[in-house]
């Protein structure tokens, strides 16, 4: 790069940030949002109560929170990322030893009136961390087995705590996203043949292995796999959402019943049905019309995010960018094949649709880093 | 950490290169996602579509209004009378206990009524109705209802319940209704959907029974809509359905009536037929029990007080009761004869009070012997030796065929329930039964209606009525269902020579007119209404040794129970018979004194469509009699003639 090169490329700052912002992808993740509440306003009946009402609120403050980090400079997130991460790692350990009880789980953290949900904090601090190890890291050693092991263990660290809680959904965004973030950071080939390998071999150990002397899983756990496989098994058991979820989809048909008339989820067959199972009701009322819509803007979304990571200045950046996106992607894919009866049922909510508080503020945040990326980024001058 | 352009380059070519790797791997869990999304919504979507139908639609069955149950005239007998109950859904209520008292305060419950539909509440989802009191007056319902506001979740609702407003009149013919049993079911092989609505009712007995084909309908239906817990959020649509055919007996409820009140205090069965078509105008066991008990649910010391009386009000006596119709059959006896060409009308057989046959000593019921008989006298008078003498001639075998033709011994196709065959004794049967041959005292038995001889009071009105008509007339009791007649044939001739039955209608007609004839105290004077009969006294237990010696000689000493049954079988007009009477009084003593007064009585009742005229009985009887029309007319039911338009 030449002395004139680097003259005319600079860093914006002040008001002009704004300008600089990925818009396209700040009108997508509105767009998506707005189809959200559509469908909570849908499933209550035509109502913006109980749920389409506070999910705007929340949207809102998502979106100044979104933008507030945008705005931030890139170093000042690098520089807090090994803090954060240290945080909320120390918040999990709170909740294991102070946390509430609900739901069957132990989720939340009381801090006077705050009620905070630690785990999904760890999702955002996670990828910092990551991020930020391996732009400290030398790039010849990203392969070397001692320094895998590292960002292993980085990863590791919150997700058995969560586990622990337990929330099984959680822990596999917090693994999956942490494993393919190094993945894209560089590490070699070998490590995920091999781990890609040994999980092949490991599943079918345990499949061969039912009804033998050396049987793995207790039986209980076996028939859990099979009501997943086929839950025509079970049909008012466990595998009973499941198959009231494919009710609902299937039954929509090419443009579905029509808004607010999706008799599944009106007629309360549907389980969760404004929070985990909330692709189903739109399945049902908009058929695969509606359904795939909302596919193709997730695509947008990934396209238009994905450009940030490829222009993003630093390593940091884009690591930090390609993480958020990969979260994003973990987020939707699972929940649809979840409710599509192609994954096993976890709690993942369906990003910036289903409602919930938590989930929306962090992928606001998480959009919020992208977007750090993308404004802090030296470029010519217009 | 501060890195070279150089390794910022690879840095970023890298992060590029596995991006796009990565790319491709989304897209291809898109597609999977995609392909999953269109083979759900676009390949199988009908087939979800169903599934989601069914999910939410739901079949309810709406019960049919059961059909009505009217008499010749068209007084309702058996009918739906609206039912008011109140019923109580949890989540409107709020406070259950609450609304309890203040609903204990409008209408008389129980504590167990509120118990129960205490426990009732709780057991059911908070949105299914609960039935809290049933059977309520109306003005209860009205403080119900005038009080709404201050009753939440309180709604009075109206259903429809069996009603007989003859109460016991009908009882054994109509029968009653009631929930149905798993015996019920078990015993039809497609058991109509219906009755799996809870509460539905079916006949148990009688025409209620034995019509309950007509009388159900069939079951309307409405889908409704409900979601996953069962909640109905609204009704799709409704498909009413048939109500049951009414039927309509041949009798008449007045007459019926009369009969039930003229019966009372006896254990008694009278049976009055039109002579001409076999419709049976009155039918009457008595005494009666209530029907409306058992459509209620009988409680358990009202159901055993009907076991236990001794009267047997649960037993229809008419077609069930058999009796040794004792000199009744003595009709049969002298036709056998006649018929057998064994006697004519002139010859005389001397009775001497008793005859001996083979070793044993047959008496005639008057001991002293009533000298001289020819046919008719010996029918009038009803001398027992010279009905011996022509069983001697005749034989069993052709006074069963005389029996049998003149209707006694078969079993009537009526819709009554447990109707009874009677019994025609043959040597076969005495053979297979008792393992012993027939004897010449068993005929010379049967002759007088005894021994093993059984009828019921129904073939005793048809053998009247087939004496009256020489036809082999049926009897009859439904009219109509569904408002289309039933076809009547006239019945076959009993080819029986008119003069021999000439002869045997004499003998009746003195019997009841001449001075010498065992009912002649029960004659009536006003000849269109004069009536020829037939007393008939059967044994039940001989009045034993030890009794006679401690004094006892009249049947009036008697305990009740060892008392012999009393007969009368009667037509009328005598001249031009219209209808024929059968009564048996059971234990009643004599036939002259029991059964034929009531026989009387009953007649006139038939003739005269309503109560008996008094210028009808002997001068000297008069006031004794109005005494006690007096006493019958106060039990009498003044009947709903309103009914009439019903029809």
């Amino acid at each position: 790069m030449s002395y004139l090169e680097y003259n005319v490329k600079r860093m914006p700052t002040g008001l002009s940030k704004v300008l600089h912002l990925n818009w396209p992808l700040v009108l997508l993740i509105v767009a998506v949002a707005c189809m959200g509440f559509l469908m909570l306003y849908s499933v209550a009946g035509g109502a913006m109560r109980p749920w389409a009402d506070p999910q705007m609120k929340r949207f809102a403050v998502g979106l100044g929170l979104m933008f507030a980090i945008a705005f931030t400079p890139l170093w000042f997130w690098r520089s807090i990322a090994g803090v954060a991460y240290a945080v909320s790692v120390l918040l999990l350990l709170g909740v294991e030893f102070f946390g509430t009880v609900g739901m069957g789980a132990k989720r939340w953290l009381e801090l006077g009136p705050i009620r905070l949900q630690p785990s999904e904090l760890a999702k955002i601090t996670l990828l910092m961390a990551l991020a930020a190890y391996y732009d400290w890291l030398d790039l010849k050693r990203t392969s070397h087995p001692l320094w895998v092991f590292l960002a292993l263990l980085i990863i590791m660290i919150p997700t058995l705590l969560v586990l622990r809680q337990p929330d099984l959904g959680t822990a596999l965004l917090l693994s999956g996203g942490g494993v393919i973030l190094m993945f894209i950071a560089g590490v070699s080939w070998i490590y995920f043949a091999v781990a890609i390998g040994a999980g092949v071999g490991g599943v079918s150990l345990v499949l061969a292995s039912r009804g033998t002397e050396w049987q793995i899983l207790r039986d209980y756990q076996y028939r859990r796999i099979d009501a997943f496989l086929d839950p025509g098994i079970d049909p008012l058991g466990a595998g009973y959402h499941i198959t009231q979820a494919k009710i609902a989809m299937g039954s929509g048909g090419w443009s579905g019943r029509g808004f607010m008339e999706g008799t599944q989820s009106r007629l309360n067959f549907l389980p969760e049905k404004h929070t985990d199972f909330i692709f189903t009701t739109l399945a049902e009322e908009l058929g695969f019309v509606g359904a795939a819509t909302l596919l193709f803007l997730y695509l947008l979304i990934l396209v238009f995010a994905g450009y940030t990571v490829l222009r993003a200045a630093t390593r940091f950046g884009s690591l930090l960018a390609a993480g958020v996106i990969v979260t994003f992607f973990l987020y939707f894919s699972v929940n649809m094949a979840m409710v599509m009866g192609l994954l096993p049922v976890v709690g993942v909510p369906l990003p910036l649709v289903s409602y919930g508080g938590s989930a929306m503020l962090v992928l606001m945040i998480g959009f919020g880093l992208l977007q750090s990326a993308h404004v802090h980024c030296p470029r010519t001058r217009s | 950490m501060k890195r070279s352009p150089k390794e910022e380059t690879d840095s970023a070519r890298l992060i590029t290169r596995r991006m796009l790797v990565l790319g491709g791997l989304k897209l291809g869990a898109m597609g999977a996602l995609v392909w999953r999304m269109q083979d759900m919504q676009l390949r199988q979507s009908d087939q979800f579509r169903l599934l989601a139908e069914e999910n939410r639609i739901n079949m309810r069955l709406i019960p049919p209004t059961r059909g009505l149950i009217h008499d010749r005239n068209g007084v309702l007998i058996a009918g739906n009378e609206q039912n008011y109950r109140i019923v109580i859904v949890r989540e409107d209520a709020g406070d259950v206990d609450m609304v309890f008292d203040r609903l204990r305060k409008l209408v008389d419950l129980s504590d167990e009524d509120i118990a129960r539909a205490r426990r009732d509440v709780m057991r059911n989802r908070p949105f299914v109705p609960v039935t809290v009191a049933e059977r309520l007056s109306w003005e209860e319902v009205a403080r119900v209802a005038a009080n709404a506001p201050a009753l939440p979740g309180i709604t009075p609702e109206v259903g429809l319940s069996r009603h007989y407003p003859l109460f016991e009149d009908m009882s054994h013919v109509v029968g009653y209704v009631g929930p149905v049993s798993e015996r019920d079911l078990e015993a039809l092989e497609v058991p109509d959907p219906v009755l799996q609505i809870p509460r539905f009712q079916i006949g148990k007995i009688g025409v209620e029974r034995a019509h309950e084909d007509n009388l159900r309908g069939s079951a309307g239906s409405r889908r409704i809509e409900v979601n996953a817990v069962g909640r109905v959020m609204r009704e799709l649509d409704r498909v009413e359905g048939t109500p049951g055919q009414n039927v309509q007996l041949t009798l008449d409820a007045r007459l019926q009536n009369f009969v039930q009140a003229r019966l009372h205090g006896e254990s008694a069965a009278v049976v009055v037929m039109d002579a001409a078509s076999g419709d049976l105008l009155a039918i009457s066991s008595s005494p009666g029990f209530d029907p409306n008990l058992f459509v209620r649910g009988i409680s358990v010391p009202d159901y055993r007080a009907l076991l236990e009386d001794p009267y047997r009000p649960l037993a229809d006596k008419t077609v069930q009761g058999m009796y040794p119709p004792g000199s009744t059959f003595k009709m049969v006896t002298a036709l056998a004869a006649l018929d057998a060409g064994e006697t004519n009308a002139n010859e005389r057989v001397f009775c001497p009070g008793h005859m001996d046959i083979s070793g044993h000593r047959f008496h005639c019921w008057r001991r002293g012997g009533h000298g001289r008989m020819n046919l008719v006298s010996a029918l009038s008078e009803s001398c027992d030796v010279y009905f011996y003498e022509m069983a001697l001639r005749v034989g069993i075998d052709r006074i069963n065929a005389m029996s049998e033709r003149l209707g006694l011994g078969i079993r009537y196709d009526l819709p009554m329930s447990a109707v009874a065959s009677g019994l025609n004794p043959t040597r076969e049967w005495k053979q297979a039964r008792r393992g012993q041959a027939w004897l010449v005292g068993d005929t010379v038995n049967a002759s007088i209606g005894q021994g093993f001889v059984l009828t019921t009071p129904l073939q005793l009105a048809v053998m009247t009525a087939r004496l009256a008509t020489n036809r082999a007339i049926l009897p009859r009791l439904v009219r109509a269902v569904g408002g289309e007649e039933l076809a009547n044939a006239e019945a076959m001739s009993l080819d029986l020579r008119p003069e021999w039955l000439a002869l045997i209608r004499r003998g009746m007609a003195e019997c009841t007119n001449h001075a010498r004839g065992t009912a002649y105290s029960s004659r009536i004077v006003t000849a269109e209404h004069r009536h020829a009969g037939k007393t008939g006294t059967s044994q039940v237990f001989s009045i034993t040794r030890a009794e006679r010696e401690a004094g006892i000689r009249r049947q009036e000493d008697l305990p009740w129970n060892r008392r012999n049954h009393a007969l009368f079988v009667a037509f009328a007009p005598e001249d031009a018979p219209r209808i024929a009477v059968s009564v048996v009084v059971e234990h009643g003593g004599g036939g002259s004194s029991a059964a034929a007064p009531i026989g009387r009585d009953v007649v006139l009742a038939a003739l005269n469509d309503g109560m008996p005229p008094l210028s009808a009985y002997p001068a000297p009887q008069r006031n004794r009699i109005e005494t006690q029309m007096r006493e019958l007319s106060a039990r009498l039911r003044p009947l709903d003639r309103d009914g009439v338009d019903q029809a």
